[in-house]
């Protein structure tokens, strides 16, 4: 049989980089096919390539046997390639319908928008493939489950046979999870055909037909999910083999580090965010907070941190009141903060690492003696870091920004573990980063756990918070709706805890 | 981590230290130096086709050869009056040495201490523009705070009187950092407390400032025995000190300035609240994350940034004037936005800048007196230079240079929307 898409020896160069390395990828009629890879494999630059964001250097891409010319995603999007990003690109002020029709208008004769047509079109489309969405309501009103929905729609509306679609599940709870996959199982029954993009091992095994593996921009592999296992798919993508299972000790909590009472906290719009919530973190355990993002959790570090303040609720740290404090005082009683945002909030990227291995700590000694830095003492330190945390650089005074994600990150890391902790908070410590950087990340947060360091963990990923937590607690609408002992925690357990159904034998 | 893994990575790090000469050329041709050095060569070659085209002579030429040479001629004369005009005439210098006759060695050197005099202020006042871009500012009330500097200047040198000058010099030029620091802690505070634009209230604070000092010069101020609103000459005791006898004007308010690029460059790099300030101006979220205080670093940067403004204007009066007129400052505070940008911020590169400005207005009144080209082409030289260096892609794609590997964000006008 023809496959409807294939990519022949598809090369793209940057200064300095090998981006794609002669890919090649057929698409069958109907099948889901998993892009896998790293972070930084090039699997982005291969679908930006085939949506006709960039040019290649060489290489061919056919559709239906016919060579295709792809110059911009108008072509793409004549040749029925649709692509729904990780960022989706819908006008939150505009209505469903508003968007699906954005850049394909129906005009009625006297050239004014056709609204009720493309909102008929749409139910059309949204039963015929039980994608639930009302054409009437504003985007920024709904889910981001609901979005993505959309996201599809806008692509069925503009009758594409293939779809890419790059980390759907990123932004999702469990359950949002299944029924996407639910959705994609649909769509290719009717006869379209899906590019899967991920890094997610688990998802690729379970819903995939077949896989292709990319690594630094060369096909490495392909797999049948029969004959795949996570370990080896692991490894192909890694290039060496990785523990996927985090090994660790049971945890011997002692005495409480972190106490938290009745606390309530308003957003930054004075809507409530946190709706009195009360844990304890001891010293020598890992508390895992999951939940679907924006469920409070940003508030909440932000509060435990000082960088904002409760409105009600009492914080302590080792006895001492923190309630007020800010964030200096917060550090200085031995707290490590890794932010969830690492660019906007633990990194000043257009400075060199040196800095940013200092950022917190420049007023101290060695790095100052009285108001004049020390600069030699200061290249001493980064340098030792460096080398100690492995962060991959040609030198210490190289600018940051330049670093991928995962060497981002062993900046903060290393800056914020090279100081005594007692306290450590871990806000999406993996967000967007490598199987590597994962495993290397997740194995330090376990040896702090086991050096008595009291340790809260803030992940919207179910299967990190699970790994490496002794306890989980779970918050949905500001409120911590469960806490449950690791061990004996399951997925289907948490996962209707993070979407607000309470079930009665929770413990709160 | 393994002990000779450690010693590997330094190793590599000594190595790649090695290989920065190597490398220098190369790393270079990325630099956003090697970008403004082009930007003001482009500048220069826009201009002088600015000229020629200007030129009535080259639309009346017979041929198209000579329509050429009249051309490259005007240029070659622009360019010539404004060197002649701004350095100074190497014949005349030679002539001058040779007769040993002082009068003439000062009129022979004099056109260059005169492009060191017009420096002066353009330099305190880039530093002080450059200092609030790197906290995240954009201080456009310098102009203001020029004023008002060189108010408590005149103020201070008018009225202490029987000071010694090693007393009275410092205390005047004191007077116009404070005024300067008011005028700059004002839309500081705002900004900090209320959040409100630093941009707006510092041109509100501007006009304050001229009308203010309009109205001190008509009255108090306002020296009797003249028509026309200008303030009574200060106290010798509180003049700069002219290192030669007329007409060389040259003072020791250039030397000052340079001090002053000195201790801005220490204090933003090599002390801890300049890492403040820094880090503010980079990134003010990471700064709250490491525990430092926006509003206070928001404040002080203003105060220091219009404490430098302030300072050009009392070098000015103290310096040159000898005395305040209405209007004394042809916008110094204003042009000092576009230098700051030339000198990327950088002490060192406004100190560049602010030479180059001295030296173009300058010898743009010889170009004038003897080319016959108005003094306004310098203007739209500065113009050209400026948008080549607000957009590098431009001279980038001209001369093909390598991308830079991590575009920084060198040109920062933070606060515009963002912040």
């Amino acid at each position: 049989m023809e496959p409807v898409l294939e990519l022949r020896g598809i090369t793209k160069r940057f200064p300095g980089v090998l981006a794609n390395d002669h890919i090649d990828l057929t698409l069958q009629k109907g099948e889901i096919h998993a892009l896998l890879g790293e972070n930084g494999a090039g699997k982005s630059t291969l679908m930006n390539i085939l949506y006709g964001l960039y040019d290649p250097d060489e290489g061919d891409i056919f559709v239906k046997g016919k060579k295709l010319d792809v110059n911009s995603p108008s072509d793409a999007i004549a040749a029925g390639i649709g692509m729904v990003h990780q960022h989706f690109m819908l006008v939150p002020v505009f209505t469903v319908t508003e968007n699906v029709m954005l850049g394909y208008e129906d005009l009625q004769p006297n050239r004014l928008l056709d609204r009720k047509k493309a909102a008929a079109r749409i139910r059309e489309i949204s039963e015929q493939y039980h994608l639930e969405v009302d054409p009437d309501m504003y985007v920024k009103d709904l889910s981001v489950g609901a979005q993505q929905r959309v996201e599809i729609i806008k692509l069925l509306y503009r009758e594409a046979d293939i779809f890419i679609l790059d980390e759907p599940t990123a932004v999702l709870t469990p359950q949002e999870v299944d029924e996407l996959f639910t959705i994609m199982r649909r769509l290719v029954d009717k006869g379209k055909s899906i590019i899967f993009i991920t890094h997610k091992l688990r998802e690729v095994l379970e819903f995939s037909d077949r896989i292709t593996v990319i690594r630094t921009g060369k096909v490495v592999g392909s797999a049948i999910p029969k004959e795949a296992d996570q370990n080896s798919l692991a490894a192909m993508m890694v290039g060496r083999e990785v523990s996927l299972n985090v090994n660790k000790k049971p945890a011997e909590p002692k005495e409480t580090v972190l106490n938290v009472e009745d606390l309530v906290v308003l957003d930054e719009l004075d809507q409530l965010a946190i709706d009195h919530i009360s844990f304890e973190v001891k010293a020598g355990e890992i508390l895992g907070i999951a939940g679907v993002q924006g469920n409070g959790q940003t508030e909440l570090v932000r509060v435990l941190t000082g960088l904002a303040h409760p409105v009600d609720g009492k914080i302590s740290l080792l006895g001492e009141d923190i309630t007020d404090a800010n964030p200096r005082k917060v550090t200085e009683l031995g707290t490590a903060h890794i932010p969830e945002d690492r660019q906007k909030d633990g990194l000043v990227l257009n400075f060199p690492i040196i800095d940013n291995i200092a950022l917190n700590t420049y007023y101290l000694e060695p790095n100052a003696k009285g108001i004049m830095m020390q600069q030699d003492s200061m290249l001493a330190t980064a340098e030792d870091l460096i080398g100690k945390f492995d962060v991959r650089t040609p030198n210490a005074v190289t600018s940051v920004g330049s670093f991928s994600g995962g060497n981002q990150q062993k900046v903060i890391v290393a800056r914020e573990f090279s100081r005594t902790i007692k306290m450590l908070i871990a806000s999406q410590p993996t967000r967007g980063l490598d199987v590597g950087s994962i495993e290397y990340i997740h194995n330090r947060l376990i040896e702090k756990r086991d050096d008595g360091v009291a340790v809260l963990l803030v992940s919207t990923e179910l299967d990190e918070v699970m790994q490496l937590s002794d306890r989980i607690a779970v918050m949905f609408d500001g409120k911590i709706v469960g806490v449950l002992p690791a061990a004996e925690a399951t997925k289907e357990q948490i996962g209707l805890l993070m979407a607000g159904v309470v079930s009665p034998t929770s413990e709160v | 981590m393994s002990k000779e893994k450690l010693t590997n990575q330094t190793d590599d790090i000594q190595a790649a230290k090695k290989d920065v000469g190597k490398t220098f050329l190369e790393e270079f041709s990325k630099s956003s130096t090697m970008v403004t050095i082009l930007a003001i060569i482009s500048g220069l070659i826009l201009g002088g086709l600015l000229v020629a085209l200007t030129t009535e002579e080259v639309y009346t030429a017979p041929s198209l050869g000579q329509g050429l040479r009249v051309a490259l001629n005007a240029i070659w004369k622009t360019y010539e009056a404004l060197f002649t005009g701004g350095i100074g005439t190497p014949s005349k210098i030679v002539a001058a040495l040779q007769s040993g006759d002082a009068v003439d060695i000062r009129r022979a050197f004099n056109p260059f201490f005169e492009s060191l005099v017009a420096a002066t202020p353009y330099i305190f006042a880039g530093l002080a523009v450059a200092l609030g871009f790197q906290v995240g500012l954009f201080n456009i009330g310098a102009e203001g705070q020029i004023f008002i500097g060189a108010l408590c200047a005149v103020a201070a040198g008018i009225y202490l009187k029987g000071l010694p000058g090693i007393i009275h010099v410092p205390l005047a030029m004191g007077a116009g950092a404070l005024g300067g620091a008011i005028w700059g802690f004002i839309p500081g505070l705002l900004k900090a407390k209320t959040g409100a634009h630093e941009v707006i209230n510092s041109i509100m604070m501007n006009y304050i400032a001229f009308r203010l000092s309009e109205f001190i010069l008509t009255g108090v101020l306002k020296d009797p025995e003249r028509f026309v609103p200008v303030s009574a000459p200060i106290q010798e005791s509180a003049e700069l000190h002219r290192f030669f006898q007329a007409p060389i004007r040259f003072h020791s308010g250039f030397f000052i300035a340079l001090v002053m690029a000195l201790l801005v460059y220490i204090l933003l790099y090599k002390t801890t609240w300049g890492f403040e300030l820094r880090t503010v101006g980079a990134n003010s979220n990471a700064a709250r994350y490491a525990g430092m205080n926006i509003v206070f670093n928001t404040v002080i940067a203003m105060s220091l940034s219009g404490a430098l403004a302030g300072m050009a204007g009392a070098n000015e009066v103290l310096g040159i004037n000898h005395n305040l007129a209405v209007a004394f400052s042809s916008g110094y505070g204003f042009d000092a936005i576009a230098l700051a940008l030339i000198g990327k911020n950088h002490p060192l590169g406004v100190v560049l800048a602010g030479l180059l400005f001295g030296f173009l207005r300058n010898g743009a009144v010889q170009m004038q007196l003897t080319a016959g080209i108005p003094i306004d082409i310098i203007s739209i030289l500065q113009a050209f230079i400026l948008a080549f260096i607000a957009a590098p892609a431009i001279i980038r794609t001209i001369y093909r240079l390598k991308e830079p590997d991590f575009e920084e964000a060198a040109v920062k006008l933070s606060g515009w929307g963002g912040n």
